[in-house]
């Protein structure tokens, strides 16, 4: 068997006294796609910046390709191949679609290449490719800013996709997406699972249930419970942390 | 694949058009104190390129250019005094006999070679300011933290300038009106049309290499930081190399810039280093059009020459006016009067004075899809 592409050995994050994760255990093979679902505060954030290089765990290690990430820097781990997708979405809101793209598909990502060299055939080949994906041809030339709220959503998908990442790590992609935008954007995740690593956060029930994948619970900091989510509906220990007791169990 | 909108090319020809015509029409038309002073204000337009690749573009507000700016001007002012000091008693500039100097200290004789100081009035003030913008930017130091350091840096230098009498000259600067160059006085009438002619032609070269920066994706990744540096770190640039370049290009741009304004004010002195000159520098760019390259070369022209019109006529009121002037292109015109013209400013202006009428609604709705006007 391979060895997994992102291991999470026992993370713990303490700001300050308070325990953001606590012995936290995650193993994530080539391919896979998994949830990750959890109550408000339970450290679902916390959690992506420990692996993307913005917190550093007060104790465990995180290995990505045999690799320990621990103490290297953001865009180091994202050269490596880990793309992160924010909560809100995050573009560059006075470039265009298209020069948004370019940002996220140009190799080598030094200052010294961007100012010599033109962008390769290949890679404006990509831009448009990744643009049909997402829907967003007709507005190529659009700043992103003047985006709606969903299409900024797939535009970052899209600039993740571009950095041709191992890993995707996507935080709450449907907040604020109506519902066919959420079932397109579960679509979408599902066909890039496979030739990627997918993982995502979300509250959203119905979208979870869509990706129809492993989903992690995380609560207080650690992984509470894995598994199918129906296996997962059914587990008496998340009702009662996170889908919340019902009013004739309270009474 | 920056995209141009043909009304912006249109508007940037037209601009063009009217400095070239007027930068060749201004040694015969206008007398030589007034192209003087278009000649120092063209230098000026320099260092606000400068100011503009790092605040309009790249969003880092520096309030110390004038470090940079006055380290270009003693290079220059070194050079001339050297070139000229055979003259003087030890082969040495004159003001070293006041102190008891009777050695050129070591750090200037490279500044005897003509070639040294020519690349050292922008090298010089680059490497200062690369090394000054790593330290900072390594530690993620930006916003008001980065403004405050910055004009920090700019008082220690301005103390340390002013108290330096043995080095160079303190508080008195440097002269450079009665240096000789190419056996001619440097304030000399011929000399000073040379000036003129040599920023006319600087300005427009560093227009091109700033355009040339910020056209494409390295100019892109700029106003990345500027939007959301996180998000550039997480596509995989690391922004401490890019703005480590810009500001070390802005340096540069600010040596070359106080060189210019050296030799044609005919004094370079650690005023160069005052708190007010260095905002005044942002103010240029701020209401010709930040983020517009020539925007910044039109604030920096059309400011100075007005305060230098208005110094004349009123010549407390000034203040008032730059103060004014500020305010208002803060609160009505964001992006600069440049800004303002290319988003359609004017004829917003003619909607609200009712010359022109509105559409009814958005002009994409007026118009069919074979691209007639509804009726």
């Amino acid at each position: 068997m391979t060895s997994p592409l992102l291991e999470l050995k026992q993370i713990s994050v303490s700001f300050e006294g308070f325990l953001a994760l606590r012995d936290l255990n995650l193993v994530l093979n080539q391919g896979d796609l998994r949830a990750v679902i959890g109550p408000n505060g339970a450290g679902k954030t916390t959690f992506l910046d420990v692996i993307t290089g913005k917190v550093l765990p007060t104790k465990g290690d995180v290995i990505f390709k045999e690799k320990s990430l621990l103490g290297q820097k953001e865009f180091r781990i994202a050269r490596k191949g880990i793309g992160r997708k924010f909560q809100s979405p995050r573009i560059f809101e006075n470039l265009s679609v298209q020069e948004n793209l370019a940002l996220s598909v140009s190799r080598p990502k030094t200052p010294f290449s961007l100012l010599i060299n033109s962008l390769k055939v290949k890679h404006l080949d990509q831009i448009q490719h990744l643009m049909s994906i997402v829907n967003l041809q007709s507005k190529a030339n659009i700043s992103a800013g003047a985006l709606s709220h969903g299409q900024k959503q797939w535009l970052e998908i899209a600039m993740l996709v571009g950095q041709d990442p191992d890993l995707l790590l996507v935080d709450e992609p449907v907040a604020g997406l109506t519902d066919e935008e959420t079932d397109l954007t579960a679509d979408l995740l599902k066909s890039l699972a496979g030739d990627h690593t997918v993982l995502v956060i979300d509250h959203d029930m119905e979208f979870i249930r869509r990706l129809d994948c492993p989903v992690s619970v995380l609560h207080q900091g650690h992984v509470l419970k894995e598994g199918s989510m129906s296996d997962i509906q059914k587990d008496p220990l998340v009702i009662e942390v996170y889908l919340g007791k019902t009013d004739e169990e309270e009474q | 694949m920056s995209i141009f909108s043909t009304k912006k090319s249109w508007i940037n020809l037209t601009i063009w058009v009217l400095i070239i015509a007027f930068i060749i029409a201004a040694p015969s038309l206008l007398p030589v104190f007034r192209l003087n002073l278009l000649g120092r204000y063209l230098s000026l337009a320099i260092v606000a390129l400068g100011v503009d690749l790092i605040w309009g573009f790249t969003g880092m507000l520096s309030l110390g250019q004038g470090i940079f700016f006055a380290l270009g001007g003693y290079c220059a002012a070194m050079f001339l005094q050297l070139n000229t000091a055979g003259e003087f008693p030890n082969g040495i500039p004159e003001f070293f006999g006041l102190y008891g100097v009777e050695k050129l200290p070591f750090f200037w004789e490279p500044f005897k070679s003509s070639i040294f100081t020519l690349i050292s009035i922008w090298l010089l003030p680059a490497i200062i300011a690369g090394l000054l913008g790593y330290l900072v930017f390594r530690n993620r130091i930006k916003g008001v933290y980065f403004s405050i350091l910055t004009q920090a840096a700019l008082l220690v230098f301005f103390n340390f300038f002013n108290g330096q009498q043995k080095l160079i000259n303190g508080t008195n600067g440097l002269k450079t009106d009665v240096t000789q160059l190419f056996g001619q006085m440097v304030g000399s009438e011929i000399m000073q049309r040379w000036f003129f002619w040599i920023s006319a032609i600087l300005v427009i070269l560093a227009w091109f290499f700033a355009r040339w920066i910020v056209r494409d994706r390295f100019g892109n990744v700029l106003i990345g930081i500027r939007d959301d540096e996180a998000r550039v770190r997480f596509t995989g640039y690391n922004p401490v190399i890019f703005k480590t370049i810009i500001f070390s290009i802005a340096g540069g741009l600010a040596g070359i810039s106080g060189a210019l304004y050296t030799v044609q004010s005919g004094i370079v002195s650690p005023q160069f280093m005052t708190v007010p000159f260095s905002i005044e520098m942002v103010i240029w760019v701020a209401v010709g059009g930040r983020g517009t390259l020539l925007g910044a070369i039109l604030g920096a022209v059309l400011i100075n020459y007005a305060k230098s019109l208005v110094s004349e006529a009123l010549p407390a009121s000034w203040m008032f006016i730059q103060g004014g002037l500020f305010i208002l292109v803060v609160t009505a015109l964001p992006e600069g009067v440049l800004g303002w013209i290319r988003k359609d400013g004017l004829k917003k202006l003619l909607f609200l004075i009712g010359i022109n009428k509105k559409l009814e609604t958005y002009p994409s709705l007026e118009v069919n899809e074979q691209g007639e006007v509804k009726s």
